[in-house]
């Protein structure tokens, strides 16, 4: 197990590469001069070059990518570039400076993500815990009590969640919402409220994108924890359950469920890849300020270093998904084994 | 002996009577009044889409105008008159207006549910003689049909600059259908070719498309396609100037279709994005099929690498092909939807369902004016609901066991299309 871990570890990096390599690349063949787009009609030949002198821009292209590469990996003592300080004061940690971005301000993009990082971790936690909450107790419900209207309600909402984008929902949300109740999506006017200060405001801030998005996942969720719950109860060892005269609760809950759950973690990491897709539209649309909001912004600019930075944390979070959801595998069904 | 043989060749006539496809198609039918549904709203896409033209009421592009009373006059008008009195104006009372003679029309202000709006009428046509008007004359005015609400003339309203928003809806189903054939085709094409390639050769060309494969998917979807259509679709990109120079598709309007070239480019970029999957799951299917003995077969008989792919595994892949088109035919209609409405996608006037949802068309569904936004958002829930039910009542069909519990290859692939 250990062994497969490290081994499956050690892929990661070749990925990353790979992911960070394509999108330098497809981002070069971009026509369009991410320093012209950034001056905009105030743009002189002079400071054109200045912007590509400061930038690297001049350099040949693979030395661009290597010295982005190094910037990250690079060992330092102290604090990275997050200003998070690794306690390595003897031993070397990598950098993790992702560069700056291609914009006005020259920001470093890491200072950007300290700042929107938090947006988006809360709009999916909020949407995961609300997607799990929406769609494994309908499952199981639905499933045991097959036919009955529950069972028909269940299944036709998670045929209309499915089907309705989030887009629309959220435009639907937002209009409807602002029409006749009088309520008004959150103004990021005043910005982020973290948690921690207001919970309250916070909560209001986020219960609306998160629902929008957790909707449909948790139609996913539901339609296959109702087809995995189907299947485990008419397992034989839930049949010898009955038989010793086990409360329906005790049979479902403690015997069915857990096992029927297996094929729904995989899901739940599949969907992750495709929820950080979705923070891009909700973001957008709920004027939210977080990374899926910057990487739009950022394609549209033609920012490649920092979509690069971008795409590189997006993989990361898809190969790392993907490996705990076959640790959680194994972990979960001890029949699972890995050599 | 021969009669105690016939017994049980009647029992069977009984057992298995014969059901003619309609009658067989008619019990299914009523087994699955969903899928029956979802065929409905597929059914209306196709139509929609195939016969925009004959449907919509209006050109989807026209700025449609209204002309409404505005009052009439109390007293005749001679030519040179500077000021008109009308009765019945505006809110009921009698107005003194200012003529402007120089360009001889009437200016109004005219105060609507609190909005002030500007109506110009004429008094006799630029450049020549003014025109006399005797009392009682009706003074009209004719302004751009905005933002008025679903009625008789207007099904679904009119957005902010007229255009009628069922004629959009209607053409819109167009632009889907077309995104969708057109991405299909391509992405099933490509990835099928490369799919069928690595699974049959295995080795370092297997390692090279799946390693290829490996990283696009790690992108998450929407970046992915933004990616590819900032790429390809921007003004002064190769590929789009090589479609532009060196192919038939044409710029401008074409099968109804303005900006035709644009809706192409972004089809071929979602086609890229499902060729990926495509050629994923096709090898998968490849490595287990060229395990068969007829494969071998063909391979002692002296047949070539090319043949075999064409002639023994491509035929037998083509089922799962066409399976994998109708399960990636709403993804990509959805896919359309999503980066129009992020603004990469279809531009501006060519109607499409995406981009309809976002824009000026927002901004005024938060003031109040809802249906340039709802009916298309509508149009687009309901053939995407239209394809998982059918979806649904298909795999109910081919697999009873599950009476209506979905199975998890169609979750996570519908589920795909629904992240985006």
């Amino acid at each position: 197990m250990r062994d497969y871990v490290i081994r499956r570890l050690f892929l990661v990096v070749p990925i990353m590469l790979g992911v960070s390599f394509l999108t330098f690349a497809i981002f070069r063949i971009i026509p369009g001069d991410p320093c012209v787009i950034e001056q905009g009609f105030g743009a002189t030949p002079e400071t054109i070059k200045a912007c590509r002198e400061a930038h690297g821009l001049n350099d040949f292209w693979l030395q661009q990518y290597g010295n982005w590469v190094w910037d990250i990996v690079q060992p330092v003592l102290g604090s990275n570039a997050f200003g998070i300080d690794v306690g390595a004061k003897i031993i070397p940690a990598p950098k993790f400076d992702l560069g700056t971005s291609l914009t006005e301000s020259d920001l470093a993009v890491t200072t950007e993500l300290e700042r929107r990082l938090p947006v988006t971790i809360e709009l999916m936690v909020m949407t995961m815990f609300l997607a799990l909450l929406l769609g494994i107790p309908p499952g199981v419900l639905s499933a045991i009590r097959p036919g009955t209207p529950l069972d028909w309600v269940s299944r036709f909402s998670s045929v209309l969640w499915l089907s309705i984008p989030q887009l629309y929902l959220g435009i639907l949300v937002i209009t409807f919402g602002a029409n006749w109740f009088n309520w008004t999506p959150p103004q990021f006017g005043r910005g982020y409220v973290p948690f921690a200060d207001d919970p309250w405001v916070n909560l209001q801030q986020f219960f609306f994108p998160a629902l929008v998005l957790a909707l449909g996942i948790s139609a996913v969720i539901m339609r296959l924890t109702r087809s995995s719950m189907l299947e485990v109860m008419r397992n034989d060892y839930i049949r010898t359950a009955w038989s010793k005269g086990l409360r329906e609760r005790t049979v479902v809950w403690r015997h069915a469920v857990k096992n029927a759950l297996i094929p729904v973690i995989t899901l739940i990491g599949l969907q992750l890849g495709g929820l950080l897709g979705g923070t891009v539209i909700i973001e957008s649309l709920f004027n939210l300020n977080g990374v899926g909001k910057y990487t739009l912004e950022a394609i549209l600019r033609r920012d490649f270093i920092t979509v690069q930075s971008l795409v590189l944390m997006f993989a990361a979070v898809y190969v790392l998904t993907n490996l705990i959801v076959d640790i959680a595998y194994a972990w979960l069904d001890p029949r699972i084994h890995y050599a | 002996m021969a009669q105690e043989a016939a017994v049980p060749l009647e029992v069977t006539e009984k057992i298995r009577p014969r059901i003619s496809p309609v009658r067989r198609a008619l019990i299914l039918s009523r087994q699955h009044p969903l899928g029956v549904m979802g065929l409905l709203f597929v059914g209306m896409l196709l139509v929609a889409g195939l016969f925009s033209e004959l449907l919509a009421p209006y050109d989807p592009l026209a700025n449609n105008h209204v002309t409404r009373a505005v009052g009439e006059l109390t007293s005749s008008i001679g030519p040179d008159d500077k000021q008109i009195e009308v009765a019945n104006f505006g809110a009921g009372a009698n107005s003194v207006l200012d003529v402007d003679n120089e360009k001889m029309t009437v200016y109004y202000v005219v105060s609507q549910s609190g909005r002030t709006a500007v109506l110009e009428v004429l008094r006799g046509n630029a450049g020549t003689t003014k025109e006399s008007h005797e009392a009682g004359t009706g003074l009209t005015s004719t302004r751009i049909d905005k933002l008025s609400g679903p009625s008789m003339t207007h099904p679904f309203g009119t957005d902010a600059v007229g255009q009628d928003v069922l004629s959009r809806t209607i053409f819109g189903a167009r632009i889907s259908l077309l995104i969708g054939f057109v991405a299909i085709s391509i992405g099933v094409t490509i990835g099928t070719f490369f799919g069928v390639l690595s699974g049959y050769f295995g080795g370092v060309v297997d390692m090279l498309i799946q390693r290829i494969v490996d990283m696009i998917l790690a992108f998450p979807a929407v970046v992915l396609l933004l990616a590819i259509i900032a790429v390809i679709g921007n003004e002064d990109s190769n590929v789009r100037q090589f479609l532009a120079d060196s192919t038939p598709i044409p710029q401008g309007t074409f099968l109804g279709v303005p900006k035709f070239l644009d809706v192409f480019v972004v089809a071929l970029g979602i086609g890229l994005a499902v060729s990926v999957a495509t050629a994923r799951i096709v090898r998968g299917a490849v490595l287990s099929l060229k395990e068969n003995v007829y494969i071998e077969a063909a391979r002692a008989m002296g047949a070539s690498d090319a043949r075999i792919m064409w002639k023994h595994i491509f035929p037998n892949v083509a089922a799962l092909v066409v399976v994998l088109a109708s399960v990636f035919l709403p993804i990509a209609i959805l896919a359309e939807a999503a980066i129009s409405f992020l603004g990469v996608g279809v531009p501006y006037p060519t109607p499409s369902w995406g981009a309809d949802l976002t824009g000026p068309n927002r901004d005024d569904a938060l003031e109040g004016y809802w249906w340039p936004v709802f009916f298309p958002g509508l149009a687009l829930s309901l053939v995407v609901l239209g394809f998982n039910m059918l979806g649904d009542a298909f795999r109910d069909i081919s697999d009873p066991r599950l009476r209506g519990g979905m199975g998890a290859g169609g979750g996570s692939g519908s589920g795909r299309g629904g992240g985006l």
